[in-house]
């Protein structure tokens, strides 16, 4: 238990997917204009991770990895699948991405509308993938591990996007310099809040 | 009777499409693609040239491929035969990099992997790979790896130079005494936030150059 809390705050804070990684920051810049889409694209990331990881953890585990396929018979003891990775999890992610897409365009039509082209464009969010890539990479020892990263990870890209919509919205009435208007002044702040979270490295829990 | 002329191989079209990433239509700066990679490969000027050279062979042969099958890929899948042409390119790109320069492979981990979603080839295949031919849209590829990668280099150097002292691995600062004089490396450099930092401030540099990039809210 302690070691799931302990994976999960790390994900947050010392391991933040945007301010430790930069992943997904295409999307992040783009959407980060009011602090409404931006919850509602956070919510939808962190829905995406929690069904992705734990899935691409039980292909890697039982299909993909070196002496993987033993469960079929033992011939296949030495088979390593492990350069279908990429291919799998993309394809995988682009699924569950189309699937998440028609529940949101079900259950919630103004959500769906205000997320516009953003919400297909999670399939290529570097921080979908790039969370299986660093599950794969960390070598988690069950599934439950895999899903509290994957939940930890999609928390702190929400707390960044938000955080950096809010500050974004009150800087309308800021006096930016012209050619720092817009994406510059964005890149330093989020550089700024970069810092403020490196606070947070070394917590052990 | 035929009114259209095959286009000649260099002409001046071919050329724009060549030097337009580099400068005005920079992938990273004006298009905003391609940002996260550039931010996480640049702590030393080595694992960058490796990164935007795999990016510029990825994004040409994609490109290439997907404008030689562009008039059979049905809509509904076209998202998916895309993914599937980047990912197979990559998959190459990454093993000949374990073969080939192991250590660097393992420096860029999983930013290999993260090129199959680097926006700038999704984007490029969209905007103009699906709608053009095969030569044309290799030129687009190259010139907009050609734009990534110089941003790449000049954050990576900057990062190296002040972060570490060194270029390309050579302890350049060393050599000139500097640290005798009581000289020090500057830390941040080399942790994630100043790369964001140093990025914002070649968009400055860039937009007082040109007031058109300039974004009026």
């Amino acid at each position: 238990m302690e070691n799931l809390l302990n994976i999960f705050i790390k994900s947050i804070f010392v391991d933040n997917m945007v301010f430790a990684f930069f992943l997904g920051m295409c999307s992040y810049l783009a959407v980060s204009k009011t602090v409404k889409t931006s919850i509602g694209l956070g919510v939808a990331v962190i829905f995406v991770l929690l069904i992705t990881v734990p899935v691409n953890f039980m292909i890697e585990k039982y299909v993909l990895r070196k002496g993987a396929l033993i469960w079929l018979g033992d011939g296949f003891g030495d088979v390593d699948l492990s350069f279908l990775t990429f291919m799998v999890f993309i394809a995988v992610i682009a699924a569950i991405v189309q699937l998440v897409e028609m529940i949101i365009e079900k259950f919630s039509s103004s959500l769906y509308n205000s997320l516009g082209i953003f919400l297909p464009l999670i399939a290529v969010n570097c921080a979908i993938l790039g969370a299986s890539l660093f599950m794969q990479e960390r070598e988690y020892g069950n599934v439950v591990e895999a899903t509290v990263f994957g939940l930890g990870s999609g928390v702190g890209w929400l707390l960044a996007i938000v955080g950096i919509a809010a500050i974004r919205e009150k800087l309308k009435y800021s006096n930016v310099p012209d050619p720092l208007k817009g994406l510059g002044i964005t890149f330093i702040i989020t550089g700024l809040m970069a810092i403020g979270f490196m606070g947070f490295m070394g917590i052990k829990l | 009777m035929s009114n259209h002329e095959k286009e000649p191989i260099f002409s001046a079209r071919n050329l724009k499409l060549l030097t337009g990433p580099i400068g005005m239509n920079n992938p990273i700066t004006v298009q905003v693609l391609g940002i996260c990679s550039a931010l996480a490969v640049t702590v030393k000027l080595k694992p960058a040239i490796v990164m935007a050279l795999s990016v510029t062979i990825v994004i040409a042969v994609s490109n290439v491929i997907i404008a030689a099958m562009r008039k059979y890929i049905p809509d509904r899948i076209r998202i998916i035969v895309q993914l599937v042409v980047i990912a197979t390119m990559v998959i190459l790109v990454d093993q000949f990099l374990k073969a080939y320069a192991f250590d660097v492979s393992k420096q860029l981990s999983v930013f290999v992997g993260l090129i199959i979603t680097n926006c700038i080839i999704m984007g490029r295949l969209e905007a103009f790979a699906m709608a053009n031919k095969p030569w044309p849209s290799f030129i687009d590829g190259i010139g907009n790896g050609a734009g990534y990668g110089l941003i790449l280099i000049i954050v990576a150097f900057f990062r190296e130079f002040l972060g570490s002292g060194t270029i390309f691995g050579y302890p350049v600062l060393e050599k000139f005494g500097l640290y005798s004089i009581g000289y020090e490396n500057n830390g941040m450099m080399i942790l994630p936030p100043m790369a964001l930092i140093v990025v914002g401030l070649i968009i400055w540099f860039q937009r007082s150059k040109n007031k058109s990039l300039i974004e009026n809210k």
